[in-house]
């Protein structure tokens, strides 16, 4: 179990609160389609991914990376208790959607470096390292029910 | 395993741009990745590890050097390479998997410095390119 300290917490829900939830779940899960391509064939129904400003204008695109965002925001509000927070998510994913979990730690770092270029100075090594932390928490929870 | 042309354009014009301060970023980078990772600092005990270090300058300013000379060698990467590959796969015996993390937290330290450059495209062409130097580097390629 990933274990936060006071000021962790207090740093992770810090940056958080000044997040653009849409607009970040947008870019997060637009840049994860365009880097490592194969996370396409989760998507097929999205319409036309055949480019990157396509991915990134792509209107499913944006409301699906809104949508996981704003679960990711359960995983701040409960940092203490992941897998139970994911339970339900990690068996969606394995049992319907059917998706590697490696894939959820490539989202996690996905979402780390648009922190980055958004926080720009603000995003210093250490908050990095309370946010790799809980990525890895997260993706860790989502795996958690797969068999 | 060649890169793709707009790939080596992107990652060009992008050395073009860091200059002389490409020691700069992977500096930051390493410490970025010591305190996100602390399990490379398994590979670095003969170094003084604290904030501001001389030494991780100087190891950054060696990691610079060699992303700077894979730049110039994308034809061939495993035989520009070679002496490193050599160094990190038989003598430092370093887990390829360690090198994803380093990746990962230059990309990051771009990001934080080059927010308006950091597209999505050159972050595709970046990952490609620093994939590739990952691969020149592993014990099983020749």
């Amino acid at each position: 179990m990933v274990h936060f300290t006071a000021e962790e917490k207090a740093a992770i829900t810090g940056l958080w609160g000044k997040v653009n939830v849409e607009e970040a779940g947008g870019e997060a899960l637009g840049r994860l389609l365009v880097v490592y391509p194969w996370t396409q064939r989760f998507f097929d129904s999205f319409g036309n991914l055949s480019s990157p400003s396509a991915i990134m204008g792509n209107p499913k695109v944006k409301a699906h990376g809104k949508k996981v965002l704003t679960s990711f925001g359960d995983a701040v509000k409960n940092m203490d208790n992941l897998k139970g927070t994911f339970a339900k998510l990690s068996e969606l994913h394995c049992d319907k959607l059917h998706v590697d979990p490696e894939n959820f730690r490539l989202l996690g770092n996905v979402m780390v470096i648009i922190l980055a270029s958004h926080f720009g100075r603000e995003f210093t090594p250490e908050l990095q390292a309370a946010w790799q932390k809980l990525v890895a928490g997260v993706a860790t929870a989502l795996a958690h029910k797969y068999h | 395993m060649v890169l793709e042309a707009a790939d080596r354009a992107a990652v060009r014009a992008l050395w073009l741009k860091l200059g002389s301060n490409v020691g700069v970023y992977t500096t930051e980078a390493l410490e970025r990745t010591f305190l996100a990772f602390p399990s490379t600092k398994t590979y670095f005990l003969h170094l003084d590890l604290s904030p501001g270090s001389a030494q991780v300058r100087a190891h950054g300013q060696k990691v610079a050097d060699a992303l700077t000379l894979a730049v110039d060698h994308l034809d061939d990467l495993p035989s520009a390479l070679s002496a490193l590959r050599e160094l990190h796969a038989h003598k430092l015996r370093v887990n390829p998997v360690k090198f994803q993390l380093l990746v990962h937290c230059l990309l990051v330290t771009l990001a934080r410095h080059y927010p308006g450059d950091f597209s999505p495209s050159l972050q595709a062409s970046l990952n490609k390119f620093l994939s590739h130097v990952i691969s020149a580097l592993a014990p099983n390629c020749h």
